[in-house]
């Protein structure tokens, strides 16, 4: 085969690798994503979607409830109707009232049930400004 | 002092800007002007160690009159973490992004005085130009002036998040940054490259030493990080992919790549527009780092808050984007390869599939960390994509990245036949083999394929760079007649570059071992225990024996004594705490307040060759919390002398009465009150030990982690030996020009080539080819040069 067609084939075998791994990864992220939505979006969502949801947990509202916890949030500007949320298992060492979490879960009558392992806790602080002694 | 800083400041920024000015007046070869735009950066460096300087004695003095020291330090904060605290501020990391450029600029114009002389200059220019824009920011931008006081200082700071304060995270944001910055040097030297159309391998010659010290010190500064989320988060994990972590690993891999692809243009004059390419990508996603810490523009642990300079570093980024990609686009004819690929089985190829690989990872890091601003584009939802995603497509990159490790040190550059191959192959794959087998016979690794395979591969791959240095140091003694172990240190010594990234890719290959196992065979639970009750994970006893208490002046730690038995023998205590921080710089008006503050675990970590036993706890200080809110409440009824209560509280009500408009006597008072509140702080606390509540302990049990840290501290020692200057090398800095450097890497070739036929690599056949095409490479260099 001559040099100048066997580059040719090579430079199309490369693209189409691309290609595929660039399709693929289109696809797998789209369906793969959970929706974020903040606490307010979520009171009148649909039961059994999963969603990221994103909001600041109400001061004083962190009751332990067996082997976890339950809480209310609102939205990350602090106004708004609260949720309430359960989750279960450990929380991270930054989690506590006015701090703003990450969690994703679903509707389960009323409360938004958070999975295991998915509490995430916005490191505080650096590089904030006074909003958040 | 904050004026005289603010001086310097404005004086680093007019230094910079001239320093640049000088520079690209003198590009046509004025020895003067050249000579003061070097030195004007170096004014630049001093100019910026001096504000910096100021900027630490202030955090030294504990003068809250600086805004910065106010914010990010207070009275009881360890002096270490005074230190460290500048880089915890916005203004204080730009600060230090400014220095660490000013000080990598100088060393490279330094290193490059006598070379390169149509190419600094717009070297020069780029650098102090990117400096200029740092401190500008820090002078022009709203909120981020490092010099910024306060009238009238208050008498404490806030202090420094407690999160914060560990170890690693002192030094952790200073290597990232440095990572980040000296990645400048090569990408400006690659511009002034582009500019002048001298595009042959010099500019890499010149820069290849800060683009390894840049990739270091980013990639410690990452390992740093995951150490510190590992030990001090509470949360056991290393590594979430979270958008922040993703933008510092980023240009590390495009790093990787670019010191792999960068010895195919030094050997073979080819990738020249791959190179040029990388390096902008390169940097720009070190300034899209230090832009995604600072936006808030995507949803991340590390919440930076609102800021005022994350436009302008897009900005920044969009112009070195559009105009890198403008130079290359318009210098496409100078940048074509001085020659092809031979052979598919050659290093180079290897090279070229390892890079892509690289930069296919980077393309889905980035696309996955971005996506909730694409999905927002095209959906109108913000979504996100979790660890599952990215570990889909990272894993098998990872498993393919260490078999071209493993592939790549064992061909010879330019081509390898057949018989070769074969001899150097054998016993990496029969090592690969063996791993793959033992493990399924004696380990249920394979349950999970994705952790066989990479164990598999890093078996064939450890073998093969093993073989390496036993064949080179064979090869050496049989040279030199030198004895077994003195051959291998020389040869070490003596090829720094070539075995350096040899340890190098030892240290990675286990490191992803460490990482492999640990994410894969990991045990993962939440155990509720009283004192006195044992659970069993993993064939161990865990005893929680008796709570513990300690209370000092900045927090109160509740804790737990654990007994850990391994087949019925004890092995040792874990003590898991959880601190609590007093918030510092604010009244307290309460007993309450004392724990309103901020909460640490201190994980109680029992590491191991094999497995690592990692336990957190959660303690239940519901009861304790109870009794606060009742000695608040007894501590209000005494201040208002309810009867029946005890009689200091008539003194204590006395002296507040007659502190009433006396400001000196109300301190005293208030102090008192203080004093009074942690005293009854401290024994409410005590009662934790004796609620007998049940405490949460998360408890891992992570196979091999170890060697993840052992791994990264290994390829850290590869690199720094990989760096070190050879002794001809640094005789020879001060006088070298060009041509020398280009003899010098053409001899280097030829000895390469000399050892990997003596080591069995190259067979007589493919030696006789390639030291004949060398040596008229060699012959065509001198012929070029000048007759002196």
């Amino acid at each position: 085969m001559d040099p100048q067609r066997k580059r040719k084939i090579r430079l199309v075998v490369a693209l189409s690798t691309a290609v595929l791994l660039a399709v693929a990864l289109i696809y797998t992220s789209f369906s793969a994503s959970s929706e974020a939505k903040e606490p307010s979006e979520l009171l009148n969502a649909a039961p059994g979607t999963s969603y990221e949801m994103t909001g600041r947990v109400v001061k004083g509202s962190i009751q332990r409830h067996g082997n976890g916890i339950a809480f209310r949030v609102v939205d990350r500007d602090g106004f708004g109707q609260s949720l309430p949320v359960t989750y279960t298992g450990t929380v991270p060492d930054p989690f506590r009232g006015g701090r703003e979490i990450v969690l994703t879960g679903a509707m389960k009558s009323g409360t938004f049930v958070g999975e295991r392992e998915t509490l995430i806790t916005k490191c505080p602080s650096k590089f904030t400004t006074k909003s958040d002694g | 002092m904050a004026s005289l800083g603010s001086a310097l400041l404005g004086l680093a920024f007019a230094a910079a800007l001239a320093a640049g000015a000088l520079a690209l007046a003198g590009r046509k070869g004025d020895e003067r002007l050249l000579t003061w735009s070097r030195r004007t950066v170096y004014g630049f460096c001093g100019l910026l160690i001096a504000c910096v300087v100021i900027i630490e004695s202030a955090f030294a003095r504990d003068d809250f009159s600086f805004n910065i020291v106010a914010e990010h330090s207070s009275i009881e904060t360890p002096t270490g973490y005074k230190l460290a605290a500048m880089w915890s501020s916005q203004e204080g990391s730009l600060l230090l992004w400014a220095l660490v450029l000013s000080l990598a600029a100088s060393a490279a114009l330094w290193a490059t005085r006598h070379k390169l002389r149509d190419l600094v200059p717009w070297a020069t220019a780029v650098m102090m130009g990117v400096a200029a824009f740092f401190t500008g920011l820090m002078l022009f931008a709203p909120d981020v002036d490092p010099f910024a006081t306060l009238d009238p200082a208050p008498a404490d700071g806030i202090g420094l998040n407690p999160l914060l304060q560990h170890p690693s995270m002192m030094i952790h944001p200073p290597m990232l940054y440095s990572g980040y910055v000296a990645f400048t040097v090569p990408f400006a030297f690659a511009i002034g490259a582009l500019v002048t159309r001298r595009l042959d391998a010099e500019w890499i010659r010149a820069t290849r030493r800060f683009a390894l010290i840049a990739w270091a010190f980013l990639g410690f500064g990452l390992l740093l990080g995951a150490r510190w989320s590992y030990t001090e988060l509470g949360w056991g994990g290393y590594w979430a992919w979270d958008p922040v972590e993703n933008a510092a690993l980023m240009p590390w891999l495009l790093g990787t790549a670019f010191l792999h692809s960068i010895m195919v243009q030094e050997k073979r004059g080819m990738l020249k527009v791959w190179n040029a390419s990388l390096i902008v990508g390169t940097f720009s996603m070190a300034l899209l780092g230090t832009f995604l810490v600072r936006s808030g523009v995507l949803q991340s642990i590390h919440a930076f808050g609102d800021n005022t300079v994350g436009p302008y570093i897009l900005g920044l980024i969009a112009v070195v984007l559009v105009g890198s990609a403008a130079l290359i686009v318009s210098r496409l004819d100078d940048l074509r390869s001085e020659k092809r690929i031979d052979s598919l089985a050659s290093r180079e190829s290897v090279f070229l599939v390892n890079n892509l690989l690289l930069v296919g990872m980077t393309a889905v890091i980035f696309w996955g960390t971005f996506f909730p601003l694409i999905s927002e584009l095209f959906t109108g939802e913000k979504a996100s994509l979790a660890a599952p995603w990215f570990d889909r497509y990272t894993t098998p990159l990872a498993i393919l990245l260490v078999v071209f490790t493993g592939i790549g040190p064992l061909l010879a550059w330019r081509r390898v036949s057949w018989e070769s191959a074969k001899r150097v192959f054998r016993l990496p794959l029969a090592v690969g083999a063996v791993v793959t087998v033992a493990l399924v016979l004696f380990t249920d690794a394979e349950s999970n394929l994705w952790a066989l395979a990479l164990f598999a591969f890093a078996g064939f791959a450890l073998a093969g760079l093993a073989q390496e240095f036993w064949s080179g140091a064979a090869a050496r003694r049989q040279l030199t007649g030198e004895p077994g172990a003195q051959a291998l240190v020389g040869l070490v010594s003596r090829n720094r570059r070539r075995y350096g990234g040899y340890i190098v890719h030892v240290g990675i290959i286990v490191l992803l071992i460490g990482i492999a196992a640990s994410s894969s065979f990991q045990t993962n639970r939440d155990v509720e225990l009283k004192p006195g009750e044992s659970t069993v994970i993993d064939g161990r006893t865990i005893t929680y024996v008796k709570p513990t208490v300690a209370v000092d002046s900045e927090k109160f730690t509740f804790g737990s004594i654990l007994r850990i038995e391994e087949d019925g023998k004890l092995v040792g205590y874990l003590r898991p705490s959880r601190r609590f921080f007093r918030p510092t710089g604010q009244e307290s008006g309460t007993i309450g307040s004392f724990f309103a503050g901020e909460a640490t675990s201190e994980v109680g970590l029992r590491p191991g060759p094999w497995h690592d036993l990692w336990i957190a706890e959660q303690p239940n200080i519901a009861a304790v919390q109870r009794g606060v809110r009742a000695a608040d409440k007894g501590f209000q009824a005494c201040l208002r002398g309810v009867p029946g209560s005890p009689p200091e509280c008539k003194a204590l009500r006395a002296a507040m009465q007659a502190s009433v408009g006396d400001p000196q006597r109300e301190a005293q008072a208030l102090d008192q009150i203080s004093r009074l509140q942690s005293l009854a702080a401290k024994n409410v606390a005590q009662t934790f030990l004796e609620t007998g509540a049940a405490s949460t302990f998360k408890v891992i049990v992570n196979p091999l982690v170890t060697w993840m840290w052992i791994g990264g501290l290994i390829a850290l020692a590869g690199a720094l030996i990989a760096l070190w200057p050879t002794r001809g090398g640094r005789r020879g800095a001060l006088v070298r020009t060009e041509a020398d450097a280009r003899k010098e890497a053409k001899y280097r070739e030829i000895r390469d080539a000399e050892l990997d036929h003596a080591a069995g690599k190259l067979s007589d056949e493919d030696f006789a080819i390639l030291d004949a095409e060398l040596r008229e490479e060699a012959i065509e260099i001198l012929d070029r040069e000048p007759i002196a």
